[in-house]
């Protein structure tokens, strides 16, 4: 039966349709970034990369819980986020590749992904930064009366600056539709969380501002798609905000740079027994969602639309010239009187 | 003479600063990622936590740590990854570090060095900035940006020997260049310009990675017979135009060359004083060559082009000499 009644209650909710999507999302992203790797070593891609790898739970099982009309702020390490969105994988293959296709005509990396059609507001690089622009979007939600809910992605790292307590307060103060996700991947670059944090559990900060929080299993996608419905729910009664802390780990080094002394190979073999996706497919499997020749051509169709992704970056044109023009900067350009 | 990389010649330079017991260095992922850019690996194994202080992603808070460690006698090395997070730290900088000795009347000092990073490689809008002018145009704050090894190593000691807050600038694609450090000790004192090469021709006056761009595009240019005066300034505050001018009234010719957007910034102060104090001596129009006025773009084709590059170098040197 595609979805009985209990199958129902015991997934969240969530139909066999829903499940299957969400697996097939994982995998994708994770299918996805090994092409970003193998496109680094091949230097089609620059600058810093910063892999999603063991972290895909997060950003699908709490994508599914959004609605088209809400919005994403994300961070640095953004592919997985955009992937979940349902962003096209040409666009930011091409972006990644820096060219004139790509999500952002080439000028951002795989750090600004960006689609504002889909209210994916875009990935930002400064630690900190996003947490308070969310709330300046749940302002102006508030303001109009919408019904929209902003998410802000961001790390266990950033959770140490003044902005990360200056989002919360202002989210409180103004009962903001803003779901704060911080993605405990246990380390910040290369400062393990207990070197960084005098308080390991993230969702323990929310309680400075008196901020709803709450900490899931960030391997387990339904567990974090619960989460988010809750705090989306909570949010659209008008209660305010939420923090969730998901917790997870990062197969990878922090960017392609990495060479990962701060960690021992079996700390990082000891997480990949956890591997989100195995996990999750390995659930389909047992409960008769997923079937082992179903699974096959998944993989196999993933594969394939990642490929197109690839060939279409490689093909595309560079990035144009006439974002080396000054007033390119401006949305309204006026140029200086010589 | 020993042969240094800029890297090597830092940590030599750190390690001596670390015998003074009030010394300390905190910054991010400085200890147990063994820093971004490899200089101070090993420190936390050789110095310990109490010392080498891993902080959490706040930069305002590593400033605020060392002015306040500064105020009560120690000697704190801040590092802030790259220059790009300095901006979450600017209050501390500019309203504080540059302001407490003269806002309270001299009474109190603040000897702290914070070093950073300049650079860029496709890290797109918000990593690949630099901020050298607007450090240098704050009473109050020192601003040191070496080229070579050597340079980098005696201005460190000399920063770190400084009673004022010094913003000691590196650049991340600078660490591999490698010089001659002397063995023996050797001393370049704060405000101290350089002559880099001898020529008869034209006057270059720069500072930090661009300095070895020039010194390449002069070699090439030596080639067909034109003669480059190069000056580092190695120190943008204070900052010693004595060498530059002294140059520029015998070649009657000027480029002023700096990784800092083309207008506003550096190069606008570096020709104004030029113009200001060698107007008498100019034969043609001071050029300048920096970065090209956009926010850095990401994809390679775009960014060779915003960069300063020995073609651009080339190409201006022949306009003032046309
Ligand atoms: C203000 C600022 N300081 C430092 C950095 C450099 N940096 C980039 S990512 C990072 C670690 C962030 O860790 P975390 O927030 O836990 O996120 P993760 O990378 O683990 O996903 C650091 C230090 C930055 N981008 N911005």
């Amino acid at each position: 039966m595609a979805s009985t009644p209990d199958v129902t209650e015991q997934h969240a909710g969530l139909s066999n349709e829903q499940l299957l999507d969400m697996y097939r999302q994982m995998v994708l992203i994770r299918n996805f970034e090994e092409k970003c790797q193998e496109g680094y070593t091949r230097a089609q891609i620059g600058g810093f990369l910063h892999l999603y790898v063991g972290e895909e739970a997060i950003a699908v099982g709490s994508m599914a819980a959004l609605r088209p009309e809400d919005h994403i702020l994300t961070h640095y390490r953004d592919h997985g986020h955009a992937i979940a969105r349902g962003l096209d994988p040409k666009a930011l293959m091409a972006e990644l590749f820096g060219k004139a296709t790509g999500c952002a005509q080439g000028l951002g990396g795989s750090m600004h992904l960006v689609d504002v059609s889909k209210n994916f507001w875009g990935g930002y690089a400064i630690i900190g930064a996003h947490l308070v622009m969310a709330c300046g979007m749940g302002t102006a939600l508030k303001i109009r009366g919408d019904k929209q809910v902003v998410i802000v992605y961001f790390g266990d790292g950033s959770t140490n600056g003044g902005e990360f307590y200056e989002a919360m307060n202002f989210a409180q103060l103004g009962k903001l539709p803003v779901i704060f996700m911080c993605e405990n991947n246990l380390v910040a670059m290369g400062t393990p969380i207990e070197i960084h944090s005098a308080v390991t559990e993230i969702y323990r900060k929310g309680c400075a501002s008196d901020v709803r929080s709450e900490r899931v299993d960030g391997n387990d996608p339904i567990e974090v798609y619960e989460a988010t419905k809750r705090a989306l729910d909570y949010a659209l009664e008008g209660r305010g905000p939420s923090l969730i802390e998901a917790v997870s780990y990062r197969f990878r080094g922090h960017s392609a740079q990495d060479t990962q002394k701060y960690r021992t190979k079996e700390d990082v073999e000891k997480h990949r027994a956890q591997d989100p996706i195995v996990t999750f497919r390995q659930q389909l499997l047992n409960e008769g969602i997923l079937n082992e020749d179903q699974d096959k051509q998944l993989l196999h169709e993933v594969e394939q639309e990642v490929a197109e992704a690839v060939k279409f970056a490689d093909e595309s044109p560079v990035a144009e010239e006439k974002w080396l023009d000054p007033q390119s900067a401006y949305a309204n350009p006026i140029p200086p009187q010589a | 003479m020993a042969i240094m990389s800029v890297r090597e010649a830092l940590q030599s330079a750190l390690h001596e600063a670390m015998d003074d017991q009030r010394a300390f260095i905190v910054g991010e992922d400085i200890g147990h990622y063994g820093s971004t850019y490899g200089v101070t690996a090993g420190f936390l194994e050789q110095y310990g936590p109490e010392r080498i202080r891993d902080s959490p992603i706040a930069e305002s808070g590593i400033i605020g740590i060392g002015i306040g460690a500064a105020m009560l006698g120690m000697r704190p090395i801040c590092e802030i990854m790259s220059v790009n997070f300095s901006l979450l730290a600017f209050d501390q900088i500019i309203n504080h570090a540059a302001k407490i000795h003269y806002m309270f009347g001299g009474q109190i000092n603040v000897p702290m060095v914070l070093r950073t990073t300049n650079g860029w490689t496709q890290l797109s809008a918000t990593h690949s900035q630099s901020f050298d002018s607007m450090f240098s145009y704050v009473p109050g704050l020192k601003v040191v940006a070496p080229a070579t090894p050597a340079d980098m190593k005696a201005l460190f000691k000399a920063s770190f020997e400084d009673p004022d807050p010094v913003i000691f600038i590196e650049h991340t694609l600078m660490y591999g260049v490698k010089g001659e450090v002397p063995d023996e000790p050797y001393e370049v004192k704060i405000g101290e310009s350089r002559l880099a090469r001898e020529g008869k021709d034209i006057t270059i006056v720069t500072y930090s990675r661009p300095v070895h761009l020039c010194m390449a595009v002069a070699d090439d240019l030596a080639k067909e017979g034109i003669e480059c005066e190069i000056i580092d300034l190695r120190t943008l505050r204070p900052m010693d135009m004595s060498k530059a001018l002294e140059s520029f009234r015998k070649t009657n010719h000027a480029l002023v060359v700096a990784e800092d957007w083309e207008t506003h910034g550096m190069t606008a102060e570096i020709s104004a004083q030029l113009y200001e104090h060698g107007f008498d001596y100019l034969d043609a129009p001071i050029a300048r060559v920096g970065f090209k006025e956009v926010p850095f773009p990401y994809a390679r084709n775009l960014e060779q082009q915003v960069v300063v590059t020995p073609d651009r170098i080339k190409a201006a040197i022949k306009k003032v000499l046309a």
